[in-house]
């Protein structure tokens, strides 16, 4: 710990990680928060990018007087030189050197190219690192036009663009809700809302809704806007496959019966350009891997004060388990406190945030409940054919995987990989990990990215920590 | 109604960007994908294995399937880069370090 | 690997052959390795005569039906490379050697390097081509030799006892799933060899030597060879515990480049270490400057079995009837496998090996007691 007090990084500027910025930075901790996009609100507050002049991005969003909070309260601790913003930082490893004084290095590329290093040194880190979506393949998914629901949103948030003028929302999960009605209010016409599961399955889980009567409203409202919109809502059906030699023509959905298999004859095809396609969510759990975090399931592990079980680390949000914004929000809130308390040798006492655990323990049922009903149809591996391609960046089949599997004696995802290379390309197997063991029929295991993000030679050949240092503080502006 | 109207977007002036030549209209703020989308073009990639044609997916820098080459540089994921004004976009084939 | 082949020739002799491994097929080290079938970085004598013959296997394996495109074998060639002129001197005595005991090895002068390699920095004193070596990818040649081989492979299960009669003989092995028979127990276990002659109540010092490999993004052949600096050799040969890196630097058929190699003895420690990656991304750098702008996508580690004089340990048990080992080949395994399965397959019929297995003998350091490595 430096003269000036004990200096918190935290990794992510989505609700978690500007949650637990402003509650360590209110205790006297020196914040930095690192963050890979150009401007603060991660996925969920996505903003229109600053050279687009949007005068009304609230349109886009919802919740939008929460973010108003966090946002001017960012902007006071960094104009008082409490929280430093660091934009465009894509880290890449957060190294954890036991014999420093300070004792984590965050390893980061500047964006968006990615080329030049910086480094930050902090006495804790805290992962606010986020989610993103999960897909599983199904024929003609590698289509262009063919899009995740969530990156449909971030284009429309962040860009204002939209990929074509007749789109098909499809899959399952909550997200699906506010794509199709903000696809709608861009000016797209949505052919349909294709979900796989039986969103009245929910009415049966009255006991975790009821402690969140708010989000039941939500729910409710997108379902009114859709239906002004008239927008054509299929429960309990799935997208099969879909058409088109260069670019999306059409897809045929499928009605599914009670054990998710698809009905033989309810196929039907819908002309569209674009089809929004989503299956849940997933955490980005790879800088807590290379740390030593402990991960549980798909998630970070952490304790009642969103600790992990490596010392100086915390964790919040998407990363320790997917459960939305408010929930984020309130975990962010609590690891802040805790990190402040404990970087100044006191212990927390958890009275002091009450109410952000009451909330964050009302929309973990919650978000159970969602999980249980929201889910992928049982038999989809049925529906992925031998010549379907189910690694998108090494162009794996169905056909190979099932090979290596069944010929060639592997009885787990890595042996698979190694077999076939599907998780082996650009995206290191964060797109079709789900989708192979799937497939494949293993469970699936903890992915090991050292390299959060691909990072050139000369950066990892070159930079010693002095050098980066020299690079963090001649290259890096603070937020303006 | 489109989504510049509906989050009353006054960008500033428009300007050219080129794709494999062709010029392209593009917005200061823009990413390439987004200049690219708002073209009608929604592929700019060919994989380097089937030569298949890929644009967006993930939208949000995950899955890599956006890569382009711009102004030589390959490997550039499109959802991430903004666009600049004179920028020289290249379809991508293969492994973009094909000399 | 080592097993995959044991298990080919074995069962080419006519024996029935059941191949057991508590993980998947290649899940240890194999999964692990680059897939180098290198004559170039061996001195001569008994490891050198092995690789030899293990290579001479590899191209007859590749040239069947099938086999060779399967496992993606490559018969690139070796570089050699040295920076200095007192390097390139030491390593053209050391290649003189190689040629003596049957090596081809062609002398490359500084200006001819760029014929062999056009990306190479500039400014090398020169190098040594070695034409025999090659590559496999190393998962789909152990997948492949082992359905090639017909044998029955149990994966998922672990040996939990080496079965012997009251004579002392081998009698099966007893897994977590059931007894296995046979008059014959081959030690393929790799780096935990050690740990499976234990449960046959002997020693067997392999020892875990952990290495990094560093995995770019997915390039044209811009790499043509496998290439490496003089340095190599020697600290393949060293016996320090501490840290070594020296630049390898293969393409490989499906695109990444490949770049090693670091040795350290650390235990079965999978952590992750900056400090490693970054000699190896120096090193690689600096044979091909290029690289600097290419990415790596990944990394990852391996355990090579390391045994204290640097051979592997092949042949039949005299302290335990019926048990043979075939393990200890440090870095190399993937390369001297098929010599050693070739070998194993000649002794469990009862036939001469094509090699003197004497510096191979299993029980080698049981004079030795004091022997001290470090463990797991």
């Amino acid at each position: 710990m430096s003269a000036e007090g004990p200096h918190l990084a935290v990794i992510g500027a989505g609700p978690a990680g500007l949650a637990a910025a402003l509650a360590a930075a209110g205790r006297g901790v020196r914040v930095t928060v690192v963050d890979s996009a150009a401007a603060v609100g991660g996925q969920f507050y996505r903003q229109p990018s600053a050279g687009l002049g949007a005068r009304r991005p609230e349109a886009l969003h919802h919740q939008w007087r929460t973010w108003r909070r966090l946002r001017e309260g960012l902007d006071q601790y960094i104009a008082a030189g409490r929280v430093g913003h660091l934009a465009d930082h894509h880290v890449w490893c957060v190294e954890r050197k036991e014999r420093t004084p300070e004792g984590f290095t965050v390893h980061a590329l500047l964006g968006p190219e990615q080329e030049k290093p910086a480094v930050v040194h902090a006495d804790a880190v805290l992962l606010a690192t986020g989610g993103y979506e999960k897909v599983l393949p199904f024929p003609g998914w590698t289509l262009p036009g063919v899009v995740t629901a969530g990156g449909a949103q971030a284009m429309l948030k962040g860009g204002l663009a939209v990929p074509g003028r007749t789109a098909v929302v499809a899959g399952t999960g909550p997200l699906l809700l506010p794509v199709a009605t903000g696809l709608a209010a861009a000016g797209v016409t949505v052919a349909a809302l294709v979900e796989s599961a039986d969103p009245k399955a929910l009415v049966r889980r009255a006991g975790a809704l009821a402690g969140r009567p708010d989000k039941l409203a939500e729910g409710a409202g997108y379902a009114r806007e859709l239906l002004r919109r008239r927008v054509r809502t299929l429960v309990r059906h799935t997208v099969v496959e879909t058409h088109g030699t260069d670019r999306l023509a059409a897809v045929t959905v499928a009605a599914l019966d009670a054990a998710g298999r698809v009905r033989p004859g309810t196929e039907r095809s819908i002309p569209c350009d674009t089809l929004a396609v989503g299956h849940g969510m997933l955490p980005h759990t790879d800088l807590a891997e290379t740390l030593g975090c402990r991960i549980t399931g798909p998630n970070v592990h952490v304790d009642e004060e969103q600790r992990t079980d490596v010392p100086g680390v915390w964790a919040a949000g998407e990363t320790t388990g997917i459960g939305g914004a408010a929930l984020a929000l309130a975990e962010g809130h609590i690891a802040g406190r805790s990190a402040a308390a404990r970087l100044w040798g006191r212990d927390p006492d958890p009275r002091e945030w009450a109410a952000a655990a009451k909330s964050r323990a009302a929309l973990r049922e919650f978000f159970a409940a969602l999980d249980s009903v929201y889910a992928p149809p049982a038999h989809w591996t049925e529906q992925v054919t031998d010549g379907t391609v189910v690694c998108r960046c090494e162009e794996v089949t169905a056909g190979a995987v099932r090979a290596a599997v069944g010929e060639l004696g592997a009885g787990d995802v890595r042996t698979v990989k190694l077999l076939t290379r599907a998780g082996m390309g650009w995206c290191q197997g964060r797109v079709c990990g789900p989708a192979v063991a799937g497939i494949a029929g293993c469970p699936e295991s903890v992915a090991r990215r050292p390299f959060a993000r691909p990072v050139p030679l000369g950066v990892l050949a070159q930079v010693t920590d002095q050098a980066a240092d020299q690079a963090a503080d001649t290259e890096v502006a603070p937020d303006q | 109604m489109n989504p510049l109207e509906l989050a009353e977007a006054e960008p500033g002036p428009a300007f050219t960007v080129t794709l494999d030549g062709r010029e392209i209209d593009a917005l200061p703020g823009q990413t390439v994908a987004a200049a690219l989308w708002a073209a009608g073009v929604t592929s700019w990639r060919t994989t380097r294995g089937e030569g298949r044609p890929r644009g967006i997916f993930c939208g949000i820098g995950v899955c890599f399937d956006c890569l382009v080459t711009v102004n030589d540089r390959p490997n550039q994921r499109a959802c991430l880069v903004p666009v600049r004004p004179g920028d020289s976009i290249r379809t991508q084939e293969g492994t973009g370090h094909e000399r | 690997m080592v097993g995959a082949a044991c298990a080919l020739y074995a069962a080419r002799t006519g024996l029935g052959v059941a191949v057991v491994d508590r993980g998947p097929v290649a899940g240890g080290t194999t999964g692990a390795g680059e897939g180098n079938l290198l004559v170039s970085d061996k001195e001569p004598g008994p490891e050198l005569e092995l690789a030899l013959l293990s290579n001479r296997l590899w191209t007859e394996l590749a040239a069947e039906p099938g086999l060779g495109p399967a496992f993606e074998y490559e018969a690139k060639g070796g570089l050699v490379v040295a920076s200095t002129p007192d390097g390139l001197s030491a390593l053209e005595d050391f290649a003189a050697g190689q040629r003596a005991a049957g090596v081809t090895a062609e002398t490359i002068a500084a200006h001819q390097l760029a014929d062999l390699e056009p990306y190479l920095a500039p400014g090398l004193a020169g190098g040594v081509y070695y034409p025999q070596d090659a590559q496999v990818m190393p998962t789909l040649a152990a997948a492949h030799l082992v359905r090639a081989s017909g044998a029955r492979l149990l994966t998922g299960r672990t040996v939990t006892e080496v079965l012997r009669a009251a004579a002392g003989t081998v009698r099966g092995v007893r897994t977590d799933r059931g007894d296995i028979h046979a008059p014959a127990v081959v030690n393929a276990a790799g780096t935990w060899g050690g740990e499976l002659a234990t449960l046959a109540g002997v020693g067997l010092p392999v020892l875990p030597r952990r290495g990094f490999v560093l995995v770019t993004e997915p390039l044209p052949p811009l790499v043509r060879h496998k290439v490496y600096a003089a340095d190599y050799v020697a600290d393949v040969a060293s016996d320090s515990a501490a840290l070594q890196t020296s630049p390898v630097v293969e393409g490989t058929a499906a695109g990444p480049v490949l770049i090693g190699a670091s040795r350290e003895r650390v235990g079965f420690d999978r952590s992750f270490s900056l400090p490693v990656v970054r000699a190896l991304a120096a090193g690689a750098t600096r044979l091909f400057p290029f690289l600097e702008r290419v990415r790596a996508m990944r990394t990852y580690i391996g355990f090579r079995p390391y045994m204290p004089d640097h051979l592997p340990a092949i042949g039949p048990d005299p302290r335990v009837p019926g048990l043979f080992h075939a393990c200890g080949h440090e870095g190399a395994g993937i390369g001297l496998a098929t010599g050693t399965g070739q070998l194993i397959a000649q002794m469990l019929g009862g036939k001469t090996p094509d090699l003197d297995l004497m510096p191979f003998r299993p029980d080698r350091f049981e004079e030795c007691e004091a022997y001290e490595g470090d463990t797991a």
